[in-house]
């Protein structure tokens, strides 16, 4: 069972560079939707991954921030997002591995890799929404962004 | 399954018979390898059930993938204001690997556009509202990747990359209208 709304997001510490890691913590005050996905490299011609890049900039109007997760290393995430010209950081949950994605229930024992979950965080670190996508199906961002809407809805 | 939003209206660009039972909506990228895959079997489709689909198109460009996509985008669209908007869309997608500045305007040579009046709807505002407020309502439909496509509002989620895995939900849909 992946963590649920109402919950407090656990924090981490994970490398977001060869040589900077990314808080959580550090990210209080805006909105973040963290992906867990299974692997780099996905052979779908326009993967989940790419469609958060093209959907950045709406995410920012809602003040959100993405942060992609899965096992794979530092390196093999730099090449990855080099190679789909990404502008938002991939995060290695590799050592100790899947911790991370076990702390949110989204760690996958058999195959070793992340589920694709998604959480929508809020400003205060609460998690408002979560969804466990089916294995091999890219869950899109409609869901995000109804969640983000809602958010905003709320605090007007 | 996620269903279309908006619902096909007077903006979309619309290729068959406005009032038939079956809409057809693709989201599409100029520059995607499996919507180039796609063309021919949706144009075989349009003439197998003449006058009884309704094809719409909008846009899902994958700007950081496809560099070229964007640019095709906006000169499909900038053609339209000239009523060619369907002659640049089927010439694009047969020439995907091509795709530039140049070709594109070479393209709008050939089809005979008023080229100075198409230059500046290329690079207008209003040609660049439209494609992103497509990619918008993608987005906001589900589509998670090219070709996207719904069927009377619905998400298809069965489609291969055949003729058949198109054919088939619209064939369902057809007798179900009893046509």
């Amino acid at each position: 069972m992946i963590l649920s709304k109402g919950n407090l997001a656990p924090d981490f510490s994970l490398y977001a560079t060869p040589d900077q890691k990314l808080k959580l913590s550090e990210l209080r005050g805006k909105r973040v939707i963290l992906a867990f996905y299974p692997a780099d490299w996905s052979p779908v011609c326009s993967d989940q991954m790419a469609l958060y890049n093209e959907t950045l900039k709406i995410f920012h109007k809602h003040n959100a921030e993405v942060l992609g997760i899965s096992v794979d290393s530092k390196w093999c995430h730099m090449a990855f997002a080099q190679s789909r010209n990404l502008h938002f950081p991939l995060l290695a949950d590799f050592e100790p591995k899947g911790e991370v994605s076990r702390l949110y229930g989204a760690y996958h024992e058999e195959e070793g890799e992340s589920r694709r979950a998604l959480f929508v965080i809020d400003e205060e670190g609460i998690i408002q929404w979560s969804y466990l996508s089916p294995d091999g199906i890219n869950p899109g961002a409609d869901g995000i962004l109804d969640a983000l809407e809602e958010l905003s809805n709320v605090k007007q | 399954m996620s269903s279309l939003k908006p619902g096909v209206n007077p903006r979309d660009h619309q290729l068959g018979n406005a009032h038939a039972s079956i809409t057809l909506v693709e989201f599409g990228d100029y520059e995607c390898p499996h919507c180039g895959i796609a063309h021919p079997l949706i144009q075989r489709l349009l003439k197998e059930f003449d006058g009884k689909i309704n094809f719409v198109f909008r846009n899902f460009p994958l700007q950081e993938v496809h560099p070229h996509a964007y640019i095709s985008a906006l000169a499909a669209e900038a053609a339209g204001k000239q009523g060619k908007f369907w002659k640049m869309h089927d010439l694009i997608f047969e020439n995907q690997l091509r795709l530039n500045n140049n070709f594109l305007f070479e393209l709008a040579e050939d089809i005979q556009l008023d080229t100075e009046r198409f230059a500046k709807d290329w690079k207008s505002k209003d040609g660049e509202e439209k494609v992103e407020h497509d990619f918008e309502s993608g987005v906001r439909s589900g589509v998670n990747g090219t070709p996207g496509f719904f069927i009377n509002g619905n998400q298809l989620v069965g489609y291969n990359e055949t003729y058949e895995s198109l054919l088939r939900p619209i064939e369902s849909k057809l007798r179900i209208a009893g046509v």
